[in-house]
């Protein structure tokens, strides 16, 4: 598959927000303000762009039916070890990243810095790693997959964000008010996405 | 104590849902509800890492130092996932495929690590071990329902087994087709935070803007 089409598809037919359901908890959390949600948005581009690559190298190289090969060991397989290790090295990653922000460009430290340790815990970063496993992307495919995955959610967060400032002029039901209406605004958002669908570049 | 021990257990239910008012784990719940059966399986597979973890979490909590609790806390949580994924593939392998991803996803469901760091970091393993059981309870019936009415409505079937005859077999029902879409899912939860906090108008949240009638 081209890698254009690949991109485009991850970042609208296959939005990790919008038809996944990924990283949902603090996507509705911290969508009332269009800054932060753009700052959050930007934090989950770079992880994404990280840590969906260097979990396909941890999974063709180390824990794929067959991965040892090259060490003379051909009959491991240690996939069922995946969970464990993939959550480690987004754990990880994250951390390596706030000190090297932290270090070399203070500006972006101080912009992304509170949402970095968010992102650990964020299901889209995971889910995305569990989609590229699943599907058995190339090196190649995982970077763009990353990027374009990320960059989606990323969108998704910015748009909810830009309609929900809007939104609380609005004259709400009592019982809707907040998460309600931000559930019903996403499912629309999500129904408009579908208009994506069967879109192919390439 | 019986008392508290009943609360644990029932708050989580209507009063401090933690789907609808904690606004955790919600991705799964979207996702798994197209047919009742993942969703059954869903809620199973997490009330059980929830009420392990919990307990788990609970018992080395003297001894954990605060600094490094997440990693520890994330590592118990991804070994029990690992062991419910892995009895999943053994003896539902079918189901297995069906919840795709979603099963690795419990690890970062808001709920397990947020009532490890809210519950069981202060308390002994029983009322751990309840409120795991209470919260799991919990998003099983936000679950259950937004799945009943999916598969009831969207395919005009339960668990698989006919409810309502199709229009397409000769029946009368003509199923709803968004119900099956992701999108119903947002819509029906929605809805179903509405009803819960006209029924329970503590749960309403302030507006940060009201808009004033005409004079």
């Amino acid at each position: 598959m081209g890698y254009l089409s690949l991109f485009i598809e991850a970042v609208f037919v296959e939005n990790l927000a919008l038809s996944f359901f990924l990283g949902m908890c603090t996507f509705l959390a911290v969508s009332k303000k269009v800054e932060t949600a753009i700052g959050l948005g930007a934090a989950v581009v770079l992880v994404q762009g990280i840590t969906v690559p260097v979990n396909n190298l941890i999974y063709r190289y180390l824990l794929k039916d067959g991965a040892w090969a090259w060490a003379g060991w051909p009959e491991a397989d240690l996939s069922f070890l995946g969970l464990i290790s993939y959550i480690g090295v987004i754990a990880a990653m994250v951390q390596i990243l706030e000190m090297t922000l932290d270090r070399y460009f203070p500006v972006l430290h101080r912009a992304l810095g509170i949402f970095l340790p968010l992102i650990t815990v964020n299901c889209a970063i995971l889910g995305g790693t569990l989609f590229m496993v699943e599907r058995d992307y190339r090196f190649g495919e995982s970077v763009v997959y990353g990027l374009g995955s990320g960059l989606g959610w990323a969108v998704a967060i910015a748009a909810l964000a830009g309609i929900r400032e809007k939104l609380k002029y609005s004259d709400i039901p009592d019982g809707l008010q907040g998460l309600g209406i931000a559930f019903v605004v996403t499912g629309l958002m999500s129904l408009g996405f579908m208009a994506f669908s069967g879109i192919r570049i390439g | 104590m019986a008392d508290t021990a009943r609360k644990t257990l029932l708050d989580p239910l209507i009063d401090n849902n933690p789907v609808t008012l904690q606004i955790l784990g919600i991705c799964s719940a979207l996702a798994v509800t197209t047919t009742l059966a993942t969703a059954l399986v869903m809620s199973l597979l997490l009330t059980v890492v929830l009420m392990l973890s919990n307990a788990s979490i609970s018992l080395i909590r003297r001894h954990l130092p605060r600094s490094i609790r997440i990693i520890v806390q994330i590592t118990i949580i991804a070994s029990l996932v690992i062991v419910a994924d892995q009895v999943l593939k053994a003896y539902a392998y079918e189901m297995s495929k069906r919840l795709s991803v979603f099963v690795g996803l419990i690890i970062t469901n808001c709920i397990v690590l947020g009532r490890a760091e809210a519950f069981a970091t202060k308390n002994g393993v029983g009322p751990s071990l309840l409120d795991g059981l209470g919260n799991g309870l919990g998003y099983s019936l936000i679950l259950v329902l937004v799945g009943t009415i999916r598969e009831l409505f969207g395919s005009g079937t339960l668990l698989g087994y006919e409810v309502l005859a199709l229009a397409s077999e000769g029946g009368w029902y003509r199923p709803i087709g968004l119900l099956l879409l992701p999108p119903s899912a947002f819509f029906i939860i929605g809805l179903l935070i509405w009803a819960i906090r006209t029924w329970k108008t503590a749960q309403v949240e302030e507006p940060e803007y009201r808009v004033r009638a005409a004079e």
